[in-house]
């Protein structure tokens, strides 16, 4: 038997009244392995103008590679400080940061090796259903032999690797629409 | 369901069957406005299935409070409005339930204001009514919720403007793949048919799955009237498959 998938719908303008008990800017905790990494960065649309209204979610890997989740059986540990999930929502100027730590590498379909990334979605006000991205870590080996880079258009491929931005962060922007889009994913 | 793994095999993992055709809105809208400049025009690379989608967070109950899905009780004093109970089940495509899973809602109170700083629609304020509710899905993907019925609102999307009576939903389920926005709609409304953000689901029938029924059975006499509202999250594929596939080489 099968049933037919419920629609997407978009969040609208008032989403942090259901979001914000949720908010979790910082990842990391006592007794979590790994690089501390914060991460800001903004959103703009497609006339550059800022998104003061969206939520960003973070899912990823810890620092050995292991996805807090039972389909990940792999002989790696877990860490119980590490949950791997973050929401954020966007402010005035359509920043946002979080912090967390660099993931390791995780396996691709293939059988090679995916480099440290953050998997992102988005969700905003004008967007009837989410958004997918990842981020990528900058002067990192790995991602030269990275498939899901690889399969990305060259000229686009920077815009899902971070920027070292001076005083110890990294900088990712989200270009919605137009020159410097942002990669999206689908899955 | 997921090949064991190791670094050196391939890993062949059990991906999602993609949203039914027709299901889905499209990314651009233009009767919903604020779709124009906040699509993206290039089209989206699809990934190959990895651990990285087919997990994702998963919730337990340690962060929900004994009230937090009754959004009658949550103050001094009662709501106005219409006390009404949303409740239905979190289902998969393949007609499984999502069991334990975190189902996440916000509204706006009767008279269609939210308790929010951008809300500057002239209706009252209620001071006894948030709008947000959470709780997870039982064994069986049951949920249920305690509410006001909300009230519809106007917004400056085209002239005179009207959203119908609407409450929003956020579901994870298993996976990044399963995660899911709605809204739910009351039925009968006579708003629906001009709604942009109703009518961006391209198929007829898709809409009319987001559009409540009344319910005898969860109608609490002389309490509060029942609505029934079912959930189907993405499916998952029964076999793993290979991840070159493209999607409509899929069975």
């Amino acid at each position: 038997m099968s049933l037919k998938t419920s629609s997407s719908q978009t969040v609208g303008p008032y989403l942090h009244i259901g979001l914000t008990w949720l908010v979790t800017d910082n990842l990391t905790g006592p007794g979590v392995s790994g690089e501390p990494v914060t991460i800001e960065g903004r959103i703009t649309d497609a006339d550059g103008r800022p998104v003061d209204d969206a939520l960003v979610e973070i899912w990823q890997a810890n620092a050995h590679g292991r996805y807090d989740h039972p389909d990940d059986t792999r002989d790696l540990p877990l860490e119980p400080g590490f949950k791997g999930f973050g929401r954020v929502p966007t402010g005035a100027g359509g920043g946002f940061r979080f912090t967390t730590i660099k993931p390791g590498p995780v396996p691709s379909p293939a059988g090679a090796m995916q480099a440290p990334h953050l998997n992102v979605t988005i969700f905003m006000r004008g967007m009837l259903k989410q958004l997918a991205t990842r981020i990528y870590f900058p002067d990192e080996p790995a991602n030269a032999g990275d498939p899901v880079l690889a399969s990305v258009p060259p000229e686009r491929r920077g815009t899902l690797i971070a920027k070292a931005s001076g005083n110890g962060m990294l900088q990712w922007n989200v270009v919605l629409q137009g020159e410097g889009e942002t990669v999206f994913f689908e899955y | 369901m997921t090949a064991q793994s190791t670094n050196a095999k391939p890993l062949r993992i059990a991906g999602y069957r993609p949203a039914d055709r027709g299901t889905q809105p499209d990314y651009l809208y233009p009767p919903y406005s604020s779709t124009v400049k906040r699509s993206p025009m290039q089209p989206l690379v699809r990934l190959p299935w990895s651990l990285s989608e087919v997990t994702g967070p998963l919730f337990g109950l340690d962060r929900i409070m004994a009230n937090d899905f009754d959004l009658t009780k949550q103050h001094a004093g009662d709501p106005i409005g219409e006390r009404i109970v949303v409740s239905g089940r979190v289902l998969d495509a393949n007609a499984r339930p999502v069991a334990n899973t975190l189902v996440e809602i916000w509204q706006a109170n009767a008279a269609g204001r939210y308790p929010h700083p951008r809300d500057n629609h002239n209706a009252p304020a209620d001071p006894n009514f948030t709008g947000c509710g959470r709780t997870l899905t039982d064994a069986e993907g049951r949920y249920r919720f305690v509410t006001i019925k909300p009230g519809e609102y106007p917004w400056r999307n085209h002239y005179n403007a009207w959203r119908p009576a609407h409450i929003h939903f956020s579901l994870f389920g298993p996976s990044l793949a399963t995660r899911l926005v709605t809204q739910m709609y009351f039925p009968g409304d006579p708003l629906l048919e001009y709604d942009p953000m109703y009518t961006s689901i391209p198929d007829e029938r898709a809409r009319q799955r987001l559009v409540s029924a009344f319910d005898w059975e969860t109608t609490i006499p002389e309490q509060a009237l029942g609505y029934r509202f079912d959930i189907v999250l993405r499916g998952r594929d029964e076999t793993p498959m290979e991840n070159d596939l493209p999607k409509e080489a899929r069975p």
